[in-house]
């Protein structure tokens, strides 16, 4: 999607913390800090991993599929957004079980979604001043026969 | 049961409600104040004898109308002299604040805690209705999101609905939950509000009303969700031992419940298909010799209408997954039937009062004082729990006769 077609969106406060996470997608990954000494990935991302407290977490990419947990279509004009309805839903990633995401799901009919959809990501950039963002959103996991 | 849990220490000796409308336009102090007063009244007591006060969220300028009156406000404008007070956000729900108030009794810290919650949410919205729920502007070089809303926001998911509608349906997906049932919640509410004077919907709603209607976040519908409007609720908490004082019986806190248990946030929590009520549940049936089916009524959070049916198996009434046959028909949570439910309307039909207006009704029923509404049989147990997502409180109440 090119920047002009994306719709407006209320863009994250970048900071040290969370700028992998939102500019990953700028080299097409999906990004998220993980614990080099048990593997743990964090999220939202802290300082210290969750379960051991370990300060040594460096950012990885991961492999950008994942599973719809839940998910609602929403028909409400909340605020300047996707055409209505869009999909609204919370997304685990396939290397780690509890590691979710609130997101949108694109690239599909709403009512084509269903709880269990494999899915991956891809990216909506967003630029502000100087600064880019990319929006993970989640599109159909395509089998190879479909593409 | 061997132990005495101090909550056993604290009793509802009074109980006040405002004015309550979709939109008002009066002064969110004044409201406030009518609450608190009625409260303090109808203890019996005097503002001399409040030493302690408490409330949630506590004084805030947004989101516009969710908080009509903070600690210091209410204080200066009573005069109050104060040995505890408390007002703040991140609590166990709303109800927190009350819970906290018996904690203070119990302890000694004060004698008489006077415990409000103030809403002026359907005038600051104005007559255009609900707006999203922003903090602040929008716009490339202006607002950026941050906190949780840094997760949700920038999917254009701002609103509790939004978050509240995954719950739903992680909950119709494991457990074959449907539409009709969740309507037995929002039919319930607007069947008691026609007996409620005070509540704001009172017209009849029937099942096709509900299906009929606009959707907002699949699968809850405009009828799945609250009321904004302007009111004020307050309640007194005091020592048990101060009832001779009183004027009449006070209600008996018999065990409360804040725990939360999974990690604090409406989308990372362990089990989607409930929330923080499952642990704040659990714990306050550790702490009482009583148990669910010793329950006459009950007062729970509907803010969105699936947020009760987690309460519900929250609390015990059911088994997990079971809200949907439990409620199915309605016959079983009528004013009526089993287990009467939200005999005030909720705030689905009552008035987004938010938390406060489920403990007034339960207080208000164990005190026989409900009027057409009144759930028959003197019942002398009921619950009160409030709260959705990462946010819930929970207490046990008893009128022995």
């Amino acid at each position: 999607m090119t920047e002009s077609d994306a719709p407006f969106r209320i863009l994250p406060r970048i900071t040290d913390r969370n700028r992998h996470f939102w500019t990953g997608g700028g080299d097409g990954e999906l990004r998220f800090l993980r614990c080099q000494s048990d593997g743990t990935y964090v999220h939202p991302p802290v300082t210290r991993c969750p379960r051991c407290y370990g300060k040594n977490l460096k950012v990885e990419d991961v492999s950008g599929r994942a599973t719809v947990l839940t998910y609602t279509v929403n028909h409400q004009p909340w605020m300047p957004g996707p055409e209505l309805p869009y999909v609204v839903a919370i997304v685990e990633i396939v290397e780690q079980e509890g590691v979710r995401l609130t997101t949108n799901i694109v690239n599909c009919a709403p009512d084509d979604v269903y709880v269990g959809m494999p899915v991956r990501a891809v990216f909506e950039e967003h630029t502000d001043g100087d600064e880019h963002v990319w929006i993970p959103l989640f599109e159909p996991l395509k089998t190879d026969g479909e593409q | 049961m061997a132990r005495e849990y101090p909550e056993k220490r604290a009793v509802i000796s009074g109980a006040g409600q405002s004015e309550v409308g979709r939109r008002l336009y009066r002064d969110p102090l004044d409201l406030t104040l009518d609450a608190c007063l009625a409260a303090i009244a109808d203890a019996g007591l005097t503002p001399a004898d409040v030493d302690g006060l408490a409330t949630y969220p506590g004084g805030m300028d947004t989101p516009p109308g969710f908080s009509g009156a903070g600690i210091v406000d209410v204080q200066d404008a009573l005069r109050l002299n104060l040995s505890w007070y408390t007002g703040g956000l991140e609590l166990p729900g709303q109800l927190g604040s009350v819970i906290d108030a018996c904690l203070a009794v119990a302890c000694d810290l004060a004698t008489h805690v006077l415990c409000f919650r103030s809403v002026y949410e359907g005038s600051a919205q104005g007559e255009k209705g609900r707006a999203a729920v922003m903090p602040g502007g929008g716009g490339r070089g202006g607002f950026r999101a941050s906190g949780f809303m840094e997760w949700t926001l920038p999917f254009a998911a701002p609103s509790a609905a939004v978050w509240i509608a995954m719950f739903a349906q992680r909950h119709f997906h494991e457990f074959g939950t449907t539409r009709e049932q969740l309507a037995q919640i929002a039919l319930n509410a607007r069947k008691n509000a026609g007996v409620n004077p005070k509540a704001i919907y009172r017209d009849p709603m029937t099942l096709d009303d509900y299906l009929g209607v606009r959707m907002i976040s699949s699968p809850l519908c405009l009828y799945d969700c609250d009321v904004p409007s302007d009111g004020a609720t307050a309640v007194i908490v005091s020592r048990a031992d101060t009832a001779p004082d009183l004027r009449k019986p006070p209600v008996q806190v018999e065990a409360v419940g804040t725990a939360l248990r999974g990690r604090p946030s409406w989308d990372q929590f362990d089990d989607l298909t409930t929330m923080a009520c499952r642990d704040a549940g659990a714990q306050l049936w550790t702490r009482t010799a009583l148990s669910p089916s010793d329950v006459q009524l009950a007062e729970m959070y509907d803010g969105f209408s699936f947020i009760t049916m987690a309460w519900l198996e929250a609390m015990g009434f059911c088994g997990r997954g079971e809200s949907g046959p439990f409620v199915e028909g309605g016959a079983r949570i009528a004013r009526d039937g089993e287990l009467p439910l939200n005999t005030h309307g909720g705030q689905l039909s009552a008035g987004r009062l938010h938390g406060y207006g489920f403990l007034h009704e339960a207080c208000v029923q164990l005190w026989g004082e409900a009027g057409e509404r009144q759930v028959p049989g003197d019942p002398e147990v009921g619950v009160a729990c409030a709260g959705g997502g990462p946010l819930a409180g929970a207490l046990l109440l008893t009128q022995r006769r």
